[in-house]
């Protein structure tokens, strides 16, 4: 089989917000790419159309027009459920405020993701624990959220994320309500899952701090790309991004 | 750091997971369902509460109903006879008046009769041996032949009857009947009266207490004739055709009703439970228990909803279809039901047991309960529509701006 070159690949989005008050684009023709293996980091201020763009390439919200291709399936014609049915084989979410069933203890939670994905009965509680294993939370397995710090409920969610191996993780602010110290061990989980897992990841992040797990940087304003950039910098050192080819 | 994430995947990136066809899923739907209800306790609380109260309703309300069919039809489920030639007009069984009293005769000149029993029935002023007064339904037969009248003795026999002036009453009617068992005396018109036999549980849906005695007897209480009675039970010979039968019948005795046996006695039940509207009263307070549990369901599974709303919109971005999150609503509408259901027929058994020695005749069957289970689910599971309409309508959207 001949591996995608991207397994997120969004071309001249836009998004049109119909009103009486007037039309509102919040993204006007944004092209994006996502690469197995990579952490792309996207970064703009508020009101720039990130979380619009994010919902888009989540495959919860359509597009006014432009094409995605998630994991080499072409979204356009899908139905709510076609959407859901794409994001749920092919999209991992991670998010802000961790949106962890609260009444399920962590390994329920990620088995709720399993159960989603159709995983039966048998195989399930195995890839859970190793899901959970993956975010070094075995031994907080059956603890209830409420009982969580933040930082742990966060690897929850990416453990949740990455059971039944999706193509591509979106996170949303994942550091945002986390101390620093939890911020960048979140930060180093998700570059590892990159990287480990050959997903495609993409963070969301105001956080300057966040700069040096990402591979790419797309800056996006005012609902356009206003630039791309690749790192340069090898590990250890200083972050340097260069404008992308 | 060590990266240990490689190990949480086995599908290549592109692939799905594979889904193992056949395979037995994770109960996480139940699990879910389980968890939302009990986690809010004080909202299960009032939700149980709810359905307790409406299937203690509906419960009583149909037993009475069902307690009300079988009181009014108790006469005709215990006497003998195809066809009743009845006075023009009755209404039913406790509606009486007499016939001429040349019937008996008309009856057995009749081919294809086999027998013929009379029953004189009319209301009477029993005076209590300490005082005061009462209305009662005095019912006379030929205690000689079997005509089923009175049954459930529990204390001295039909036999006794045949004393003189002798009657039988119903130990749910010694209060008010004043008096305490066989050998006590009273006065029916103005003439008195021993008890000869006692019965449990022949109780009137008019309230008024029934006194048996025997046709001779009867006749000379209510002031009849040696040959009037109230109504003439017809017992066809084996091989006669009812019809042809009533048909004849009708054609010798212009002035009176030929009713078959179902006939007068859906006459009784249709006069006493629709016509006097007190069935339809019945009925109408347990629709009212369905209403109000159903409000009462709707309400906190459509607040349980709104509580839960995040976590079915987190379901749904992570992929969840409108069929699964119904799913949970539904089973949680279910379990409510049951547990609901469970205490609500534990304390409808409690209020009918209390009721057992009342006049009231409160009736539990097999299929009562059964018809209960399915109301209550299907009450809940409707309720629950409110609370789906509310979830089909979310925006997955809302998850990125918490």
């Amino acid at each position: 089989m001949t591996a995608l070159p991207y397994m997120l690949e969004a071309r001249d989005i836009t998004k049109v917000y119909r009103s009486e008050a007037g039309d509102i684009m919040p993204l006007k023709g944004v092209s994006v790419e996502l690469a197995p293996g990579e952490l792309t980091l996207l970064m703009g201020p508020s009101g720039s159309g990130k979380t619009t763009l994010l919902s888009i390439l989540g495959c919860i919200l359509s597009p006014t027009s432009g094409t995605l291709n998630i994991a080499g399936y072409s979204t356009a014609g899908l139905s709510a459920e076609g959407m859901a049915d794409l994001r749920r084989r092919h999209v991992g979410f991670v998010f802000q405020s961790y949106n962890l069933v609260p009444t399920l203890t962590a390994l329920e939670n990620v088995m709720l993701a399993l159960d989603l994905r159709g995983a039966s009965r048998s195989e399930a509680p195995d890839l859970a624990w190793e899901a959970l294993a993956a975010v070094r939370l075995s031994h907080r397995a059956h603890v209830m959220p409420s009982k969580l710090s933040g930082g742990e409920k966060q690897r929850v969610s990416i453990a949740r994320a990455l059971a039944g191996a999706p193509s591509v993780i979106l996170a949303d602010e994942p550091t945002a309500a986390l101390d620093s110290e939890n911020g960048q061990a979140v930060m180093a989980l998700l570059a590892e899952v990159a990287k480990g897992t050959r997903r495609a990841v993409l963070v969301v992040t105001h956080d300057h701090r966040t700069l040096k797990y990402g591979d790419r940087m797309i800056r996006i304003e005012d609902g356009r790309i206003a630039s791309r950039a690749r790192r340069r910098a090898q590990p250890g050192e200083d972050t340097v991004f260069a404008p992308a080819a | 750091m060590q990266t240990t994430a490689d190990s949480a995947s086995v599908a290549l990136p592109g692939q799905p997971m594979p889904i193992r066809k056949g395979s037995t899923r994770l109960p996480m739907v139940p699990k879910l369902a389980y968890r939302n209800l009990f986690h809010d306790r004080l909202g299960l609380i009032v939700t149980v509460v709810g359905i307790v109260f409406s299937v203690v309703l509906v419960a009583v309300q149909f037993g009475l109903y069902l307690g009300s069919e079988n009181r009014i039809a108790a006469m005709f489920d215990h006497a003998e006879g195809d066809l009743w030639v009845v006075p023009l007009g009755t209404k039913s069984f406790d509606d009486p008046a007499m016939l001429t009293g040349r019937e008996r005769h008309s009856v057995l000149s009749t081919p294809g009769v086999a027998s013929v029993q009379e029953l004189a029935v009319g209301f009477v002023n029993w005076r209590k041996p300490k005082g005061g007064s009462t209305a009662a339904l005095l019912v006379g037969s030929d205690i000689t032949q079997s005509t089923g009248l009175p049954w459930d003795i529990t204390d001295g026999s039909v036999r006794g009857l045949a004393a003189p002036s002798a009657v039988a009453i119903d130990s749910t009617y010694f209060q008010e009947l004043g008096v305490g068992g066989i050998g006590d005396r009273a006065e029916v018109n103005n003439m008195e009266v021993t008890v000869q036999a006692v019965t449990k549980g022949i109780r009137s849906f008019t309230t008024l207490p029934y006194v048996f005695t025997t046709l001779a007897t009867g006749r000379t209480l209510l002031g009849a004739s040696a040959d009037q009675s109230s109504y003439t039970l017809v017992k066809a010979a084996p091989g006669t055709s009812i019809d042809d039968l009533r048909s004849a019948l009708a054609k010798r005795l212009p002035d009176v009703e030929i009713l078959t046996h179902a006939e007068f006695r859906k006459r009784s039940l249709d006069y006493w439970l629709f016509e006097t509207g007190a069935g339809a009263a019945l009925i109408a307070g347990a629709v009212l228990g369905i209403i109000v549990g159903m409000v009462i369901v709707a309400q906190t599974l459509y607040a349980s909803t709104k509580d839960h709303l995040n976590e079915f919109a987190t379901l749904r971005a992570l992929g969840a279809s409108a069929g699964y999150i119904n799913k949970v609503i539904l089973i949680q509408a279910i379990l409510s039901a049951v547990i609901g259901y469970v205490l609500g027929m534990m304390l409808s058994l409690l209020v009918i047991w209390a009721a057992e020695d009342s006049t009231l005749l409160i009736v539990m069957t097999p299929n009562l309960a059964l018809m209960l289970l399915a109301l209550t689910v299907g009450m809940c599971v409707l309720a629950a529509l409110c609370a789906i309409f509310k979830v089909i309508r979310i925006d997955p959207a809302v998850v990125f701006s918490r």
